[in-house]
């Protein structure tokens, strides 16, 4: 077989066998099958081994090929109108930035098989758990290793869906929903943006191709020749959609909200792989960064906000998965800001390094008293509580101050809630009443049978 | 015209109405529904028998063999076309799904005598192809939902003077249409109320209100069944896009791209589960007026795209609310009311239907909604935007209404809520189709292509002017450089058309081409002007 064909092989093993885990965890659910807890994680494990060897081979393509040029696959036209040069297909890219990253994410979602096999053992939602794992791992893959703005676009939704169903995940809570519903808003903010630039990108150029933004030689070398008007433009708007999907301030809400999952999810999808892809694809696009320096001026900005937002807030948790959230958050604003200061592999090496501690630091979480004792019988004294040295610099009322801002975690989501959100919903229910009084007069009498629903029973609430 | 090789239009369209005179008269409801039942797949199976017969013929336009109606009338009116052949099909799918849908203790309140007849009409609607029989069956297809409404003693106030109006304005404008020579006042007069008709029946604000009150007050099957096929868009299809000038399909664009977030908008705040229905229909049936106002083959094609998406998976995603709201009543989204345990099918199906409407990818409204962003966005910017936040928006609103119904502390009953068979083969079959659609899109976006093509070679043939004559100063040059591609096929049908039309010697004088294309040749293509020689020059 020819290298070509043994390539095709391995990209077919990487993307279809996450692509088949989907369709067959969640076919029977829909038929009204019940599949048993065995199958659902044995078929998850061989997906996955089967995935990682086939990309390991990828990888050893590229290495044995110079490693100068990205390794592309274009599949056959998905869809092809030729008359307005309208197509869709399947765009994978292989090359420095994408095969480590993707090799990662494959480790760490064989990892997490592994141990949410026993984790969620006899958990009602089992099955739902790993429907769900396998659309983040065919979501996280397809987005890593997108060489289309709609492969993209592909991976990012399934990815932005299987989070906030999975944030949701104890649906019988309504605070877990709820925190759901703010993830998925978030994300679908995130990706209106992505697709606004990228249809702004069609308009303004005539193509919609990727290669415009990322540039058509090997990562990090490429250079694009956008004009700089259009390339800021654009170039803001990946800005909002990175920030939405990492979770950069102002968005940073979002993340010790994805927290309330089951503990595998959030080890994995917003401490290691999920929170990173915003900045995994600031990296893909470094090229437009690169041509507009007041685009790397606004993600250092961005970072650095990150970073103080992050690290005051995260000082005063109380539980451990919020601690480790703003933990998260610290690090993906420092790799901004090493973005912003035109560096390239240092934050791909970061994103790497921190995907694997945070995975470690969140699955042992659950067990984190027993792991002090341990660590503290080790020691043979208490681990030391020392008082910050920066507090000596900040008067009393200051460091109130300070304590409350970091427990409102900046204000950010208050500050999104009252300046946005609800001022937009506000414009909306008026609309709302104005519609029932022109209904009620058109009717001569009241018009809307839905106002006479029985309000919530407040006591029957309370029992359950 | 071609002709197809069996009378199916006439067997698919009298079948239900013969149906809606013995059904009516049955009293046992459950005999009644069979009958709806046997009745409406009989008609399914004459749509796609068309269908397929005019695939096979490969023709622009059929009619129905030993066409009874032409012998009564002495000129075809019932008729299909590229764009209409799979559409009809559709109405009939979706009148049948309504029926197989509808849960056993419910059969008593429904009159499917009602159903039937409106999918007569439908289908009806869907082949006209004579102007003033679409005027006719579009004011009588009003009627039905009326009927209900005063059956069941709800106030008619709303829906009476919006479609009233609708009425009126629809057979004044075609008249005035029709009658005056086009330039002349009372023609543009009569484009106007043309333009209106279509903006009431559709649902654009500030004229949308039936349609919220019509969900209000009538049965929620049969709601979904009168507004899912979006017979105003077919209206603007037949009588506005052929004829209509450039600034009346201007103002048919920022109305439905104004509405589409603006209802979007009003679907997050509804606190009631058929409002929000009926502010996410409105959301995408404006999408679809959107794209059918651009004109231009891409945006056309996206809009008839999104059209067929949307009918289905609204259509699946409303036959499972109600279905959930047939076990539990009229249900408020002001709290949770944890399902998932109960209708765990239901659950699932709701979502997959409420994201494909959304054009969640893999399914078949993802192609049809990029197809529409990336043809608008050619000509109208900020249309291509609104778009775009308008899908985000649903998009949340989808989720927060399934979490509503579906999660939060479990629902206590004794009674078991598990979705029916028959309620599940209903909304998996549209699943089906919408994934299937989505996973191998190429020949439905083609033949909505080619239906585009058709509708604007029909448009271009009527009208006296090229269709990108009237451009503003400020995006000329963004269509001079964007939108060349675009002109240049319109140019090469044009050209097409014009050498079909001349003799062989013409075709061999090139001064007889230069005579047909120039400014002063006589020709009134030729005040498209310097752009289209340019471009054709380019060519």
């Amino acid at each position: 077989m020819e290298l070509t064909g043994i390539f095709n092989l391995m990209v077919v093993l990487v993307v279809g066998g996450p692509a088949l885990l989907l369709l067959g965890l969640g076919l029977p659910p829909l038929l009204g099958f019940k599949l048993s807890e065995r199958f659902a994680a044995s078929c998850s494990r061989a997906v996955i081994l089967i995935g990682l060897a086939a990309l390991v081979g990828i990888a050893i393509l590229f290495w044995s090929s110079g490693a100068s040029h990205a390794l592309v696959f274009k599949g056959s036209d998905w869809v092809a109108l030729e008359e307005v040069h309208f197509h869709f297909r399947l765009e994978l890219i292989f090359d420095w930035l994408s095969i480590p990253f993707a090799i990662l994410s494959f480790l760490l979602c064989g990892l997490i098989a592994a141990f949410a096999a026993n984790y969620m053992h006899r958990e009602p939602g089992y099955q739902r758990f790993f429907f769900l794992f396998a659309m983040f791992l065919l979501g996280i893959n397809t987005a890593i290793l997108a060489g289309s703005i709609e492969t993209l676009f592909l991976g990012w939704e399934l990815v932005g869906l299987s989070s906030a169903l999975l944030v949701a995940f104890f649906q019988e809570r309504v605070a877990p929903v709820e925190n759901g519903l703010r993830v998925w808003s978030v994300y679908r903010i995130a990706d209106a943006a992505f697709l606004v630039g990228a249809a702004l990108l069609h308009h303004l150029t005539g193509e919609g191709e990727f290669a415009r933004l990322a540039g058509t030689e090997g990562w990090p070398h490429a250079a694009i020749s956008l004009p700089e008007g259009q390339a800021f433009l654009i170039g803001l708007l990946m800005i909002v959609a990175a920030a939405g999907k990492s979770a950069l301030v102002p968005f940073s809400g979002w993340l010790p909200r994805a927290m309330e999952g089951p503990t595998p999810s959030s080890a994995i999808f917003y401490g290691a792989l999920s929170i990173h892809l915003g900045t995994y694809l600031l990296l893909r696009l470094s090229p437009l960064l690169d041509r507009v320096p007041a685009l790397s001026w606004i993600v250092l900005g961005l970072g650095v906000a990150t970073v103080l937002v992050a690290s005051v807030a995260g000082r005063v948790q109380s539980d451990v998965k919020s601690a480790l959230a703003f933990a998260s958050l610290t690090q993906v604003g420092l790799i901004s800001v090493e973005i912003g200061l035109g560096l390239r592999y240092l934050p791909l090496l970061h994103m790497i390094g921190h995907a694997c501690l945070r995975t470690l630091q969140l699955l042992r979480a659950p067990t984190l008293l027993r792991d002090y004792q341990l660590l503290e019988n080790a020691l043979g004294r208490h681990v030391s509580n020392r008082r910050n040295p920066w507090s000596f610099w900040l008067s009393a009322s200051s460091q109130l101050r300070l304590y409350r801002w970091g427990l409102e975690r900046a204000y950010l989501d208050a500050g999104l809630e009252r300046w946005l959100v609800e001022p937009l919903l506000a414009i909306f229910r008026w609309c709302d009443r104005a519609e029932r009084k022109w209904t009620d007069w058109l009717s001569g009498r009241p018009s809307r049978e839905s106002d006479e629903l029985p309000p919530t029973d407040e006591l029957l609430k309370e029992l359950r | 015209m071609s002709e197809l090789h069996f009378p199916w239009l006439e067997l698919a369209i009298l079948l239900p109405l013969l149906g809606a005179g013995v059904v009516g008269r049955m009293e046992s409801p459950e005999r009644a529904r069979n009958w709806s039942l046997a009745v409406l797949f009989i008609s399914l199976l004459g749509t796609l028998g068309a269908w397929f017969d005019f695939v096979s013929l490969q023709t622009e336009l059929a009619h129905d063999r030993w066409d009874g109606l032409s012998w009564l009338t002495g000129r075809s009116v019932l008729a299909m076309d590229q764009f209409s052949a799979p559409m009809l099909a559709l109405v009939s799918l979706l009148g049948l799904l309504t029926v197989l849908g509808t849960l056993k203790t419910k059969i008593k309140r429904v009159s499917f005598g009602g159903i039937l007849l409106n999918q007569a009409l439908g289908l009806a609607i869907f082949s006209a192809h004579e102007p003033w029989l679409l005027i006719g069956l579009l004011s009588l297809s009003v009627l039905t939902p009326l009927f209900e409404l005063v059956q069941r003693g709800k106030p008619t106030g709303v829906y009476l003077t919006h479609l009233g109006a609708f009425v009126l304005f629809l057979g004044a404008g075609w008249w005035l249409v029709s009658r005056n020579p086009e330039g002349a006042w009372w023609h543009y007069c009569g484009g106007v109320l043309l333009v209106v008709a279509v903006l009431i029946r559709s649902g654009v604000a500030p004229l949308h209100c039936w349609m919220t009150d019509l969900f209000e007050h009538a049965p929620f099957g049969s709601s979904i069944l009168f507004v899912t096929p979006m017979a105003g868009a077919y209206a603007a299809v037949r009588l506005v896009v052929p004829e209509a000038p450039d600034w009346s399909l201007k103002l048919l664009v920022w109305a439905p791209m104004l509405t589409s977030l603006y209802a979007a908008g009003m679907a997050l705040v509804q606190q009631e589960l058929r409002r929000f229905f009926v502010y996410l229909f409105l959301s995408h049936a404006s999408l679809v007026l959107v794209g059918l106002e651009t004109a231009t083959t891409e945006a056309l094609a996206g809009g008839l795209s999104v059209w067929f998406a949307t009918s289905l998976s609204l259509t699946g995603f409303g036959l499972t609310l109600r279905s959930v709201e047939s076990r539990l009543g009229r249900i408020s989204l002001a709290d949770y009311h944890g399902l998932f345990e109960h209708m765990p099918n239901l659950a699932i199906l709701c979502l997959v239907t409420g994201l494909a409407s959304v054009g969640f990818p893999g399914t078949i409204g993802f192609v049809a909604t990029e197809l529409l962003v990336d043809g608008v966005i050619h000509r109208y910017p900020w249309t291509g935007v609104a778009i775009v936040l308008a899908a985000a928006l649903n998009g949340i609103a989808v989720l927060k209404v399934y979490f509503r119904l579906f999660t939060g502390p479990r629902h206590s009953t004794s009674i078991c809520l598990q979705a029916r068979p028959a309620e599940r083969i209903a909304v998996l079959l549209l699943v089906v189709l919408m994934i299937g659609g989505g996973l191998y899109p190429q020949p439905f976006l083609e033949s909505r292509f080619q239906a585009a093509e058709h509708l604007l070679g029909e448009r271009s043939g009527s009208q006296s002017q090229p269709m990108h004559h009237e451009v503003p100063d400020g995006e000329a040059e963004v269509l001079e450089r964007t939108g060349q591609e675009d002109s240049q096929r319109e140019l090469k049908r044009e050209f097409q058309r014009e050498v079909d039309t001349l003799k062989p010697e013409q075709i061999l004088s090139a001064e007889g081409f230069e005579t047909k294309w120039s400014p002063s040749g006589g020709s009134d293509k030729g005040e498209g002007g310097p752009r289209q020689r340019d471009a054709l020059d380019d060519h």
